[in-house]
């Protein structure tokens, strides 16, 4: 048994890449998954990729705003210290409605960057840890399971012919910046 | 994406049920104009009249503005779906002549802008005199009121009509020139209809109530005239994609239109709101009266308005899935038309009707009923016939277009 944990393609054209994706996923040999320097267009439907679930998560923080700005202002203007501004009723919406869609912007937008932090796991002072370095310059890297698919010179045959420049068998799943 | 074969010359047949349908709806609003003046309701007519023209003439000038956009966003995604706002932009004229006759015939019968348009407002010490409405005469006079309608929608009209044909000469000889040319226009127009159209909601709805005025009333009516346009780009787009043309038309094309409607909604909503807080918070009699009309006489419009052109987009546009399908996308377009008639109406009846819907001397008041309903199905029908015959008079895709395959390959 090897110690090989993941096999890399490399590639240097993000065609030839989708096309490395068609030939595995012919011969059902499942992808873990693949690095690109830049956005590929159509590339989630082709993985099978679920959709984020980023809008809803946004949706939460945004509403968890609104109520704490609401709930905040209640305690303050009625609840602990009633003032008469210019007649009117001490809880008088339309005059915290700017400041409520503040706090929703503002909950929303720190709960959407730690959520981004805490699924990719960057962390400030983390050093990040990927499985091929040039997936941010100028390589598409196809990562495949070399545990669970045990055919590797037909992992490598296919790559190859798909167009990567190279295949590296990892014996470790990440290499970091460290 | 990949290979798709459309017939991107086809073009749209006007015939049939929608072509009756059409004329069924002008009649019907002829009958109402006719029923309206027969029994006496001449201002409420007049009233409705303003209403339908001045919402078709903005639809149809905010098409061209769409067209401007994209020309100057240089936008790939809509190049397949522009004959439709090229069609709202040619029948432009048509509603532009209406508008100007409905206005012409109530100053003249003194059935709209009374507020300012009476001389003997303007005579020092007579008892009609008007201290604040003399000093607006410099602006608020008919010669000069007239002119500056006629000016700024004959220059709306001549832009829409211009973009409309380079476009379909751009299908004759193609070739980048006409692109190039729609584009540096575009910038011209765009110039001259951000400053102008605040103006010309100014003149025509807000000057009903010349003696109130709010600075915001120009982008309110922008927005909403924007909005309603989009909106109804939509439903044409879909209901002719349900007709079996336009088949190249994807969820994509949806998704952004969708996009244009919730995004424009809010901002509907942020201008609204952002007169209407200042008003509610400094709370001066002078700027309240506004909303002291509306609130004692159409309390429930009030709340209507809102409720169909904030919280139906924001809540059922919110979602992308809803975004991306026909049926709910045609649905909230047509709950967002209906809640801009109403936004109209909230502008134009209180302030042409003292005392709302109540009947003061015997002069009858504002109301919802057969006038109302006729008029505004007399202008649907109107702006179906109009622009589905400038729709059918062109293929349904302009096949020269520089950025035709990027709108046939877009995918969100």
């Amino acid at each position: 048994m090897s110690n090989i944990k993941y096999i890399l393609g490399s590639f240097g054209d993000p065609d030839e890449m989708m096309h490395g994706i068609e030939k595995l996923q012919e011969n059902n040999i499942k992808i873990h998954d693949v690095y690109t320097p830049m956005p590929i267009h159509g590339i989630e439907a082709k993985l099978g990729i679920k959709r984020s679930r980023l809008d809803i998560a946004a949706f939460f923080f945004g509403i968890t705003g609104t109520i704490t700005m609401l709930t905040g202002v209640y305690l303050a203007t009625v609840v602990d210290w009633p003032i008469n501004i210019g007649g009117k009723t001490h809880f008088a919406l339309p005059d915290f409605i700017p400041i409520t869609f503040e706090l929703t912007i503002l909950f929303c937008a720190f709960g959407l960057v730690g959520s981004y932090y805490a699924s990719t796991h960057l962390f400030p002072g983390r050093a990040p840890r990927v499985m091929d370095l040039r997936a941010s310059n100028d390589r598409f890297i196809i990562a495949v399971d070399a545990k669970e698919n045990t055919d590797h010179t037909k992992i490598d045959e296919l790559l190859k012919g798909a167009g990567a420049l190279e295949v590296k068998h990892n014996e470790r799943k990440y290499i970091s910046y460290e | 994406m990949g290979t798709h074969h459309y017939n991107l010359s086809e073009q749209f047949e006007f015939t049939g049920k929608v072509k009756i349908l059409s004329i069924v709806g002008i009649l019907i609003g002829v009958g109402a104009i006719a029923y309206g003046f027969i029994s006496d309701a001449h201002e409420r007519t007049f009233a409705n009249l303003l209403l339908m023209a001045y919402y078709f003439a903005c639809v149809c000038m905010s098409g061209a503005f769409f067209l401007a956009v994209q020309y100057v966003a240089q936008a790939g995604w809509s190049a397949s779906i522009l004959r439709v706002p090229q069609a709202m932009a040619k029948t432009l004229p048509i509603a532009v002549i209406i508008l100007l006759a409905v206005i012409g015939l109530g100053l003249y019968t003194h059935n709209l802008y009374h507020h300012w348009a009476d001389p003997e407002l303007l005579v020092e010490g007579g008892a009609k005199y008007d201290k604040l409405i003399a000093g607006k005469s410099a602006f608020l006079n008919i010669p000069f009121f007239m002119g500056r309608q006629i000016v700024f929608l004959g220059a709306y009209s001549f832009f829409a009509i211009k973009f409309a044909q380079w476009s379909g000469q751009e299908d004759l000889h193609g070739g980048l020139d006409y692109y190039r040319k729609g584009f540096k226009n575009a910038c011209i127009f765009l110039v001259i209809y951000g400053f102008t159209t605040p103006i010309f909601a100014f003149d025509t709805i807000m000057s009903l109530e010349a003696h109130w005025f709010s600075t915001m009333f120009g982008w309110y009516n922008f927005a909403a005239m924007w909005v309603s346009s989009l909106a109804t780009i939509a439903v044409i787009i879909i209901l002719l994609r349900k007709a079996g043309y336009m088949q190249w038309v994807n969820n994509s094309h949806l998704h952004n239109l969708g996009q244009f409607i919730f995004g424009f909604s809010i901002f509907w909503t942020y201008v609204w709101f952002s007169q209407f807080l200042l008003i509610y918070y400094a709370n001066m009699s002078e700027e309240t009266v506004y909303f002291y009309k509306r609130f004692n006489n159409y309390e429930s419009w009030f709340y209507i308005n809102l409720i169909l052109n904030f919280l139906t987009p924001l809540l059922l546009l919110m979602d992308r899935d809803n975004k991306r399908s026909e049926n709910i996308l045609l649905t909230v377009s047509i709950v967002v038309l209906c809640g801009h008639w109403v936004d109209y109406y909230q502008m134009i009846m209180p302030g042409v009707f003292e005392f709302g819907p109540k009947v003061i001397d015997g002069k009858p008041g504002s109301g919802f009923g057969f006038i109302e309903i006729g008029i505004a199905l007399g202008f649907i029908g109107l702006f179906t016939y109009t622009v589905l015959s400038a729709l059918s008079k062109k293929a349904l895709a302009p096949k020269n277009h520089p950025f035709l395959q990027e709108s046939l390959n877009h995918h969100l």
